[in-house]
């Protein structure tokens, strides 16, 4: 548990958030490399079966991060995406899986300095919870896979 | 004369009617259906028999009504369109006929989902206008609903319910011409409160004439407290009280309430009965029996008539 | 369209707990519309029944197929390649789609993974409401288009209850008075006056009165 190093998906909207991560980094603020960003056309793009199946995959924490309200370049992309994360938090729910390793977060631009903050934080509130529980089960996956 | 009901005669007689409710007890108690009758007993020509009230389980208004025919009192045995599809309806019309019930009331029924058992089925075979029509059609052709004559067929002076404080009020003059079409002898009012409106609502009537081609008894009901007032006000569906008599029983000290609130019933009575239309009172004194004598000696229309 | 909704998971994955491989099928048609049994809904249900599976160190082989028409046995025998392979079926299709699987493989358990509903249309989107009980005699003529026996709480059909309020209904302040709507039709249609037209008590032998329906279209049938 010591060396837990927790593993974050972060879907990034490339109008927001994957330009704040990219200023982040020109302004040297140094934020945890356990985060793994995806470059997506719009929060919006975010559907429910790509942050269920980074955490099949074994992610620890997902963070979807699109534009603030109402900046949306494709007008209304963001707050779909955060109804769409409300959803699968629900369904985390029923399987018994913390709530709380799949989180929306909103930017603009040129907020380096939030990116750099909520990544931290984020990935602090994971190490916390711990490793994803369906780890548990990677090794009976890898062994079907060999099978197969 | 088209059946023997006592409020037929009465009304008949060209007197102002009077009926009385009793909801039938939630358990087998004959004393308590008898309790609450005896309480009637003299000031009302009809004792309306709830059937299932609020759709929550009680004996049956049939059962209920044989009890007050072995007190030689008169039951309105009340029906719902909720439990029942037309066999079993008929079959329980004959039956109450049989046994000397020959006034009824066709509801649609409070909805499963108020009661006890809102897990239960609503059955809505007919709605209330259908089981006017299917009651009035037993008894004016002899036959059943599916065609088939009756041996025998009852005489039944058959009531329905208006509520002229629900939506949308334009319809609702409407509505009581349909049931009258569809045979209804006469009809009993929801709880009226909003004198306007019912007066509105008699306006519409008569310009249709309903009022000579059936019998409207207003319906009443006394308030116990401030707090039933409220409650009518606020959780009651399609019910209208409006704030003066909420403001009226706040004011008054709460000991003195209950007076109060058969204060206002009196005087509601007395202007209902300047209403041209208006032949009969129905007075719905819920779990509060024993305020009937009363109400209906201060109204003045007590006693009543020998028909 | 046919509604469903999908039923919880913790229901979905006590009938198949037992297993190791399932074939987890859904459809095309009305499901996919109502977002209830779609190819995301089949994706979506496969990937939270694995993580459930692996959150309990164990593993699940779930095929993901999604039909045209579930209903249809056309259709449904794209499955017969793979059925052999699994333990068990889950459908995400209608009732109608489940048991039409399991009119084709007899022999394979065959659960349900949704919860069908009712007929009903898009009020808008992400909202279904009923439209059609399916009584099997329309009287959409006699009521200005608008069905008082799927959207009435007490299917009346000649009014409202006392019960309407400000355009509701009594059961809940969530659905419309069918006979508020109705009446408002009427009377932007000028034909109020039908209203007292009086609609007969119904033959519900068309209805489930009649038992199980079926139609026969002699020209089509083999």
């Amino acid at each position: 548990m010591e060396n837990f190093e927790p593993v974050i998906v972060a879907f990034c909207c490339h109008y927001c958030a994957y330009t704040a991560a990219d200023m982040a980094g020109s302004m040297r603020l140094s934020y945890p490399a356990n985060v793994k960003i995806v470059r997506v056309p719009c929060s919006g793009k975010v559907d429910t079966i790509h942050m269920m199946k980074a955490l099949e995959k074994g992610a620890d924490g997902v963070m979807v991060a699109g534009c603030l309200e109402g900046d949306c370049h494709f007008k209304s992309g963001n707050t779909k995406a955060a109804r769409r994360v409300v959803f699968v938090k629900k369904l985390l729910e029923e399987i018994g899986i913390e709530a709380e390793r799949l989180a929306m977060f909103t930017m603009s631009a040129g907020m380096g300095t939030r990116f750099a903050q909520v990544a931290g934080e984020f990935t602090e509130q994971i190490r916390k919870l711990g490793p994803n529980p369906v780890r548990a089960g990677l090794k009976a996956r890898k062994a079907a896979e060999k099978v197969a | 004369m088209k059946t023997d009901s006592v409020l037929e005669k009465v009304f008949k007689s060209g007197q102002i009617a009077v009926t009385g409710e009793c909801g039938p007890p939630r358990g087998t108690s004959v004393a308590k259906v008898k309790e609450k009758a005896e309480l009637l007993r003299g000031y009302v020509d009809a004792v309306n028999i709830t059937d299932n009230q609020t759709a929550m389980v009680r004996m049956s208004s049939f059962g209920a009504s044989l009890i007050l025919k072995q007190m030689e009192m008169q039951p309105l045995m009340q029906m719902v369109c909720r439990d029942r599809n037309r066999l079993a309806m008929q079959s329980e019309i004959l039956s109450a006929y049989a046994h000397g019930v020959n006034t009824m009331l066709c509801l649609s029924g409070d909805h499963c989902k108020f009661g006890d058992h809102p897990m239960a089925k609503g059955v809505y075979d007919l709605d209330s206008v259908q089981l006017i029509q299917m009651v009035r059609k037993m008894c004016d052709e002899g036959k059943f609903q599916g065609g088939a004559a009756i041996l025998e067929p009852p005489k039944m002076f058959i009531g329905a319910a208006a509520n002229p404080f629900a939506d949308p009020f334009e319809l609702r003059v409407a509505r009581l011409a349909k049931k009258v079409k569809a045979g209804a002898d006469f009809i009993q009012t929801q709880c009226i409160f909003n004198l306007d409106k019912f007066e509105q609502w008699m306006k519409g009537v008569r310009e249709r004439e309903l009022h000579k081609q059936i019998y409207i008894m207003a319906g009443v009901t006394p308030i116990k407290s401030v707090g039933a007032a409220r409650y009518m006000k606020n959780k009651v569906p399609g019910m209208d009280v409006p704030d003066h008599i909420v403001d009226r029983m706040a004011k008054t000290p709460k000991e003195k309430q209950a007076q109060e609130g058969i204060n206002i019933c009196v005087e509601m009575i007395q202007r209902l009965l300047s209403i041209e239309g208006v032949a009969g009172i129905h007075i719905m004194a819920i779990e509060w029996e024993s305020a009937v004598a009363e109400i209906v000696q201060r109204s003045g229309l007590y006693p009543r008539p020998k028909v | 369209m046919i509604t469903a909704e999908r039923k919880p998971l913790a229901e979905i994955i006590d009938s198949i707990d037992a297993y190791k491989r399932i074939l987890l099928v859904g459809c095309n048609e009305c499901v996919t519309v109502c977002a209830a049994g779609g190819r995301k809904e089949v994706a979506t249900l496969a990937s939270a029944l694995q993580m459930d599976f692996m959150k309990r160190g164990k593993h699940i082989d779930i095929r993901e197929m999604t039909l045209e028409r579930q209903c249809d046995p056309e259709y449904v025998e794209q499955l017969a390649p793979y059925i052999d392979q699994v333990d068990a079926v889950i459908s995400m299709a209608c009732g109608c789609g489940v048991q039409e699987v399991v009119r084709r493989f007899k022999a394979k358990r065959v659960y349900p993974a949704v919860n069908t509903k009712f007929m009903g249309a898009s009020e808008r989107p992400g909202v279904w409401a009923e439209r059609c009980h399916g009584c099997g005699n329309c009287l959409l003529g006699l009521t200005g288009g608008i069905c008082p026996i799927a959207r009435c709480s007490k299917s009346l059909m000649n009014g409202p209850c006392g019960g309407s309020s400000k355009g509701k209904c009594e059961v809940s302040s969530e659905i419309d008075c069918v006979w508020q709507l109705i009446w408002d039709r009427l009377k932007e249609l000028g034909i109020q006056d039908r209203y007292e037209d009086v609609i007969m008590a119904k033959d519900w032998s068309t209805e489930r009165g009649g038992g199980p329906r079926k139609i026969v279209r002699e020209d089509l049938a083999q």
